[in-house]
C-alpha cells in the first residue's frame, strides 16, 4: 500500500486557492518544490459563482473594501462645497457603474492569481476535491470528470462560507449573502441586513453610504469579540449616518410579496411582538462556516471540532494525519483574516521544504473594521487586559478627538476616539490600541508593530507626533479612563 | 581670604543643616566633619533607580532652599577661586565636597543629568544654574551674577515666555499647570503685505492648519473624478471656490485663536498681546500696537519666537511677491502662479494651487526638499509635474515688476539661469515665495542679556536641556540651531522643559527619529535617516534597503497609475537589521508612517516587520512584505495585487 515518498505526483498538493492556499503553493514553488492547487467554487444558492483567490479577492475584502471606498468617496462629495467646490447636491449613485468597475478589478485579480501560478510552474486544477486516502485526493471537473492527484504533504485551505439559517422560511429562496452582494447587476434597493458581525456592520456601512435605505436586524451584541465600548460606538455612529437598527429581534420567515417585495417577520424579544417589513434586499450575515463536510475528511483521518466542523490543528498547523496541514478559515481558533493565513502558508512552507522552525504567532494580529467610521485594533479588548489581569491592574488611556478635516466639513466626529490598554505597573506595557476614525487600517498598522516591539506607554508617549494627522492622537494620550478626566481633545 | 584646607567643610555654612525637613541622617551630612564620611543617599540594598531617584529629590530640594549652592571637590583650584569669589562678596554659601561624601560620584552624575554639565564646580544661585568657574566669573563680570544674587526681590513672574506659537503656549500651559506664575508675549509683526493674524503661532495660522485643510480641499478635488468611477453621477464641470474655502478655513482658524486665549485664561497664564524685547537681565519690555510700553520682570525666560518667510532681496519681492504668511488668507484666487523654492512648503503650496485647477509653476535654484530623502523627493516632484505643476529647474528670479494692478494683478518675473547666462521672463498673476524661513531672534534684544545666536543663521544655540548661555533664558521651538522645525517638537520639548524647571521631571527632548509627512499632492512620510545621511553615517556596504512600489487598493478602480507609490526601509546590517530609515510615498502617508515611528522609537527591526501581520487592504500592509533589496537591483514594478 504504502507509496515511496517521490513516486506521488506531487511534494505538495494545496486543496483551495484563497490567500493561504496560493501563498503556500507559490513558496513552496519558489523552493523547489512540485505543487498543485486545487480549487473549486461552488455556486452559492443564488448561483454566484466567481475565479481563482478565494473569498478576500472575490467576495471579501477587496470588493469590500471598494464599495467601502464609493461610500466614504459619497460623504467627501458632500464635503466639497464646504472646501469651495461648486459641486450640485444630492449626487445620485449608480449602482451598476460601481459593481462592473468593483467587479472588473476582481477579475483582473482572478487574472493575475492564473498567471503568477503559471510563472511559478504552480499546476493548478479547477476541480472540486475530496480525500480517497490520506495522500491522495479525488477531483471532479465542471463536466463531471475525475482526476486523482496524490501528493506527499497535504494542506488544506478552503476556508469558509456565508451561513444560512436553518430554520427560517424562505430564508435560502430570497436571502442572499457576502457572496452575492459585490456581483449583483442590479442596486439591491431597500436592504434588511440580518446579523452583527463585522460583514453584516459594513455591508450596512457601504448600502447606506451610497444612499440605499438599509436596516441592520441584530438579536444580541454587535461585533462579539471585539472591544464592546468601541463596538456599541461603530453602531452610535452607523445610527446617526443613516443606518436603521433593529436590535433584540430575530427573523422568523421571509415571504415573496406579488410586487416581487420581500416581506420579513421579525419576533422583537424585549416586547414579544411580532412585526413585519418589506425589503428588496434580505441579506445574511450571521456567521461563517468551514468548507469542510465536501472533503471526506473522515478518508484520510483528519479530525475536526463536532461543535464548529473546523480543522484542528497543532501550533505547526498539522491537522491529526501528521503530514496533512490547515492553515485559513477552515481552523478552528484561528483569527479569519487573510494576512493571517498568508503568513501562517508561507511558515509552514518554509518549515516544510525551506529548513525553518519559526511557528507562527497568532498573538497581536491586527486587523480593521470597513465600517463607515473606521475601527483599527491590535491586541486586547479592555474587557480582556481586565479579565486577564484585574481592573486594578490595567490603565486605559483615551481622548475624543476632532479629525482636522471634519472641521471645515461641518462633521461630527462624536465618535472619534483612541484608546490604548495598558499595563498599570510600570514600565506600561501596551496590552491593545483601539483606534475609531478615518484611515483606521492606516494609522493602526505601525502601532500593531510597536506593540510587537512590546512597546510600553512611556515609549508611545516619547514619541514625536506628526502635524495634523489623526494618528499623533495615540501618541497624545495622556487621559487615563481612572482621572475620570474629560477626554476630549482641544486645541492642537 | 583663607583656603579652605583640604577635608574642611568649607568656607560656606558648615553644620548648619539647610534642609532640616528631609532629616539628619542625610541633611546634616551633607556638610559632615572630616572622618564622619557622609551617604547622601539611603544605604542598603534597595533599588538603584529609586536610591537615584532619592538623592536626585535631595539634591533638587538643596538648590531650591539655598541661596548659593556650590558643588565642589576639596582639592579642586577652581572649586576654591569659586568659593572665594562668594566669600569676597560676603555671600554664604552651601558647600557640598563630593570627594567627602560616599556617593560623591553618584551625586556628579545625577548632577550631570539634571544640568548638563559633568565637571565641578558647578554652580548654583537662586535655583538657577550658573554653570562652572569660568561662567561664574563671566557672570560676575557681566553683572549677571549680582542680578542672580538679588534674586529673592521678587519678580513679577515666575516665567516669560516670548512668542505665542506651538512652543511657546505649550510651555506656558505646562509651567502654569505646576503652579508657577506664567507670561506669555505675543505680537505678529504683519507681513509686508500687511496680513497679521491671532494667538497661535505659525502652525495654526500660516502653516500646518490651514495647509493641511487647502491640501484636503485639492484631494477632495482629486476624490470628485474618482467618485464617477465609483458609480456617482454628475456630469457639470465642477469648479473650485477659492473665496469660500478660504472664509471656511479662516473661520475655522478664528475659533482655534479663540481657543488657545481661553486655554490660557483657564490656567491663569498672563497673555500680553505685545512685542516683547530685552532690556536688561531678567527684564523686558513689552510694546503693544499702540505703541505703549510696559516692563516686565522674570526669574526665567523661554524664547519661543519663531521663524518667519524669507525674501530674496531683488526688486519688487516685498512689493509685490506674497508668503504664505499671506496666501492662507489671500482674499482672492491667486490665479496664476509662481512659486519660487523647493522647500516643502513650497512643494506643498504649488501641490493644492495646481489641485484647485490653477496654472502653476514652481522656480527651483538646485534641489527638492533639501535635507529629505532625494529619490523621495524626485518621486514627490515627478508627480507633481506629472499632474500639471510645471518645474523651472536651475533658475532664480532677477526682478519682480507690476504690470497691473488688481486682485489679483500681473506680475512680470525675470529670472536667470544659475549655470549660464540664459535669463527666461514669465507674467504671472501671483508670485509665491517659498526660499526658507528666517529666526525672529534679532530683534529682541538679546544682545542685552548676551544671549548667543548664530551669527549666520540668527538660530538659537541650546545644550540638550534647551537652556541658552545665558543660564535663565531658555528657547524652544524652530529658532533652535540643528533642531527640526516642527510643530509637535516644540509642543514636546516646551512642555518637557516647563516640567524639568518646575516639576520633578528629569526628561529631556528626544530630537532622534522625528516622524513628518510633508503633505505634497502624494504625501510623503518618513521618519529617521535619509538614504544619503545612512550611507554617511553607516556606509553603504553595512546598510540593507528594502523597497516596492505599490498601488492602493483605491486607485485600482479610480484608474489612477500604478508603479507610482513607492516605500522604502533602510536596515543597519550589523545591527540587527535595526530600521533606520523609513519612507513612504502614497496616500495618508501621515496616518500610515505615526505608528511606525512609535515601533521605531522600541527598536524595529526588519524581523519584526516580516513577523507583524498586515491590515488588509491598506498602504500600511505593505511594510509587512518587503522582499525586494535595493543592492539586489530586482524590478520592483507591481503586476497583480496581494499576495
Amino acid at each position: 500500500m504504502e507509496d515511496q515518498a517521490g513516486q506521488r505526483d506531487y511534494d505538495l498538493l494545496v486543496v483551495g486557492g484563497g490567500s493561504g492556499g496560493l501563498a503556500c503553493a507559490k513558496e513552496a514553488a519558489q523552493l523547489g518544490r512540485k505543487v498543485a492547487v486545487v480549487d473549486y467554487v461552488e455556486p452559492s444558492p443564488q448561483g454566484t459563482r466567481w475565479g481563482l483567490g478565494g473569498t478576500c479577492v472575490n467576495v471579501g475584502c477587496i470588493p469590500k473594501k471598494l464599495m467601502h471606498q464609493a461610500a466614504l468617496l459619497g460623504g467627501l462629495i458632500q464635503d466639497a462645497p464646504n472646501y469651495g467646490w461648486e459641486v450640485a447636491q444630492p449626487v445620485p449613485h449608480d449602482w451598476r457603474k460601481m459593481a462592473e468597475a468593483v467587479q472588473n478589478h476582481v477579475k483582473s485579480l482572478n487574472w493575475g492569481h492564473r498567471v503568477q501560478l503559471q510563472d511559478r510552474k504552480v499546476k493548478y486544477f479547477n476541480i472540486k476535491a475530496s480525500f480517497v486516502d490520506e495522500h491522495t485526493v479525488c477531483g471532479v471537473a465542471k463536466g463531471g470528470k475525475e482526476i486523482l492527484l496524490s501528493a506527499d504533504h497535504i494542506i488544506i485551505a478552503t476556508g469558509g462560507r456565508p451561513r444560512y439559517p436553518t430554520h427560517i422560511e424562505g430564508a435560502l429562496e430570497y436571502g442572499i449573502t457576502s457572496d452575492d452582494i459585490f456581483w449583483l447587476k442590479e442596486s439591491p434597493g431597500k436592504t434588511l441586513v440580518v446579523g452583527a458581525s463585522y460583514v453584516a456592520l459594513e455591508c450596512a456601512g457601504f448600502l447606506t453610504g451610497i444612499g440605499l435605505d438599509t436596516t441592520i436586524m441584530m438579536r444580541s451584541i454587535p461585533l462579539r469579540g471585539f472591544d464592546q465600548q468601541m463596538s456599541s460606538m461603530v453602531i452610535e455612529h452607523m445610527a446617526s449616518h443613516g443606518t436603521r437598527f433593529l436590535r433584540g429581534c430575530a427573523p422568523s420567515r421571509v415571504r415573496r410579496l406579488p410586487d416581487g417585495q420581500l416581506q420579513v417577520t421579525w419576533e422583537d424579544s424585549t416586547t414579544g411582538k411580532e412585526d413585519t417589513g418589506t425589503f428588496d434586499t434580505v441579506l445574511w450575515a450571521i456567521g461563517r462556516v468551514p468548507d469542510t463536510r465536501s472533503l471526506n475528511l473522515e478518508k484520510a483521518g483528519v479530525d475536526t471540532s463536532p461543535d464548529t466542523q473546523k480543522i484542528l490543528v497543532d501550533s505547526r498547523e498539522a491537522t491529526s494525519v501528521p503530514h496533512i496541514y490547515a492553515i485559513g478559515d477552515v481552523v478552528e481558533g484561528r483569527p479569519e483574516l487573510t494576512p493571517t493565513a498568508i503568513m501562517a502558508g508561507r511558515l509552514l512552507v518554509q518549515r516544510l521544504f525551506g529548513g525553518s522552525s519559526d511557528l507562527m504567532d497568532y498573538d497581536n494580529v491586527p486587523t480593521t473594521v470597513f465600517t463607515p467610521l473606521e475601527y483599527g485594533c491590535v491586541g486586547l479588548s479592555e474587557e480582556e487586559a481586565v479579565a486577564r489581569h484585574g481592573q486594578e491592574h490595567v490603565e486605559v488611556y483615551h481622548a475624543h478627538y476632532k479629525p482636522l478635516e471634519f472641521t471645515v466639513a461641518g462633521r461630527d466626529a462624536s465618535q472619534c476616539y483612541v484608546k490604548m490598554v495598558c499595563l498599570r505597573e510600570p514600565p506600561q506595557l501596551v496590552l491593545g490600541l483601539h483606534f475609531l476614525g478615518p484611515n483606521a487600517g492606516e494609522v493602526t498598522q505601525g502601532f500593531a508593530l510597536g506593540i510587537k516591539c512590546g512597546a510600553s506607554y512611556a515609549q508611545v508617549m516619547r514619541t514625536v507626533g506628526i502635524h495634523p494627522t489623526c494618528s499623533e492622537e495615540v501618541v497624545k494620550l495622556r487621559i487615563s479612563k481612572r482621572s475620570g478626566l474629560d477626554p476630549t481633545v482641544t486645541g492642537c | 581670604l583663607e583656603r579652605s584646607p583640604p577635608q574642611s567643610p568649607g568656607p560656606g555654612k558648615a553644620g548648619d543643616a539647610p534642609n532640616r525637613r528631609s532629616g539628619h541622617v542625610r541633611g546634616a551630612r551633607v556638610l559632615s566633619p572630616p572622618g564622619r564620611r557622609a551617604r547622601l543617599s539611603s544605604p542598603g540594598p534597595s533599588r538603584s533607580s529609586e536610591a537615584r531617584e532619592e538623592l536626585r529629590r535631595h539634591l533638587v530640594g538643596l538648590i531650591e532652599r539655598s541661596r548659593v549652592v556650590i558643588f565642589s571637590k576639596s582639592y579642586c583650584p577652581h572649586s576654591t577661586r569659586v568659593k572665594e569669589l562668594f566669600s569676597s562678596l560676603g555671600v554664604e554659601c552651601n558647600v557640598l565636597e563630593l570627594d567627602q561624601v560616599d556617593d560623591g560620584a553618584r551625586v556628579q552624575e545625577v548632577l550631570s543629568e539634571i544640568t548638563n554639565q559633568k565637571t565641578v564646580p558647578n554652580i548654583f544661585v537662586n535655583k538657577v544654574h550658573v554653570g562652572g568657574c569660568d561662567q561664574t566669573f563671566q557672570a560676575y563680570q557681566s553683572g549677571l551674577l549680582q542680578k542672580l544674587l538679588q534674586e529673592d526681590l521678587a519678580y513679577d513672574y515666575d516665567l516669560i515666555i516670548i512668542g505665542g506659537g506651538s512652543g511657546g503656549l505649550s510651555c506656558a500651559k505646562e509651567a502654569a499647570i505646576l503652579g508657577k506664575k506664567v507670561m506669555v508675549l505675543d505680537f505678529v509683526v504683519p507681513s509686508p503685505q500687511g496680513t497679521s493674524w491671532g494667538l497661535g503661532g505659525t502652525c495654526v495660522n500660516v502653516g500646518c492648519i490651514p495647509k493641511k485643510l487647502m491640501h484636503q480641499a485639492a484631494l477632495l478635488g482629486q476624490a470628485l473624478c474618482d467618485s464617477r468611477k465609483f458609480g456617482w453621477e454628475y456630469n457639470q464641470q465642477v469648479r473650485h471656490n477659492w473665496e469660500t474655502m478660504t472664509k471656511a478655513i479662516q473661520n475655522h482658524i478664528s475659533s482655534l485663536n479663540w481657543g488657545y486665549r481661553l486655554s490660557l485664561r483657564e490656567k491663569a497664564v498672563a497673555y500680553v498681546n505685545s512685542y516683547g524685547e530685552f532690556v536688561e537681565h531678567h527684564k523686558i519690555k513689552a510694546t503693544n500696537k499702540k505703541g505703549q510700553e510696559t516692563y516686565y520682570t522674570a526669574a526665567q525666560f523661554v524664547i519661543a519666537t519663531g521663524e518667519r518667510p524669507r525674501y530674496l532681496g531683488i526688486q519688487g519681492d516685498k512689493e509685490y511677491c506674497i508668503t504664505s504668511d499671506d496666501l492662507f488668507s489671500l482674499p482672492y484666487c491667486p490665479g496664476k502662479t509662481l512659486v519660487v523654492g523647493a522647500s516643502y512648503v513650497a512643494l506643498e503650496c504649488a501641490g493644492f494651487l495646481a489641485g484647485f485647477g490653477l496654472d502653476v509653476t514652481v522656480m527651483v535654484r538646485s534641489i527638492l526638499l533639501r535635507g529629505f530623502d532625494q529619490e523621495m523627493a524626485e518621486k514627490v516632484g515627478s508627480y507633481m509635474e506629472q499632474h500639471g505643476v510645471k518645474f523651472l529647474r536651475k533658475f532664480i528670479p532677477v526682478m519682480v515688476q507690476q504690470l497691473e494692478k488688481g486682485s489679483p494683478g500681473k506680475l512680470k518675473v525675470l529670472a536667470k539661469s544659475t549655470e549660464g547666462t540664459e535669463t527666461i521672463e514669465g507674467v504671472y498673476n501671483t508670485v509665491l515665495l517659498a526660499i526658507g524661513r528666517d529666526s525672529c531672534t534679532r530683534k529682541i534684544g538679546l544682545e542685552k542679556i548676551g544671549v548667543k545666536i548664530n551669527e549666520k543663521s540668527g538660530k538659537i544655540p541650546v545644550n540638550d536641556v534647551e537652556q541658552t548661555n545665558v543660564p535663565y533664558v531658555y528657547a524652544v521651538g524652530d529658532i533652535l540651531e540643528d533642531k527640526p522645525e516642527l510643530t509637535p517638537v516644540a509642543i514636546q520639548s516646551g512642555k518637557l522643559l516647563a516640567q524639568r524647571l518646575f516639576g520633578a521631571s528629569l526628561e529631556k527632548c528626544d530630537y532622534i527619529n522625528v516622524p513628518t509627512t510633508v503633505f505634497t499632492p502624494l504625501e510623503y512620510g518618513c521618519c529617521g535617516l535619509s538614504e544619503e545621511k545612512a550611507i554617511e553615517v553607516y556606509k553603504k556596504e553595512n546598510l540593507e534597503i528594502y523597497h516596492t512600489l505599490f498601488w492602493p487598493l483605491e486607485w485600482t478602480v479610480a484608474g489612477r497609475e500604478n508603479n507610482t507609490c513607492y516605500a522604502k526601509i533602510i536596515c543597519n546590517k550589523f545591527d540587527h537589521d535595526r530600521v533606520i530609515g523609513f519612507h513612504i510615498l502614497g496616500p495618508n502617508a501621515g496616518e500610515v508612517t505615526q505608528g511606525f515611528a512609535a515601533a521605531m522609537k522600541c527598536g524595529l527591526t526588519k524581523q519584526l516587520l516580516d513577523d507583524t501581520i498586515g491590515i488588509h487592504p491598506t498602504c500600511g500592509e505593505v511594510f509587512t512584505t518587503l522582499e525586494i533589496t535595493k543592492s539586489s537591483g530586482l524590478d520592483i514594478t507591481q503586476k497583480g495585487c496581494c499576495g
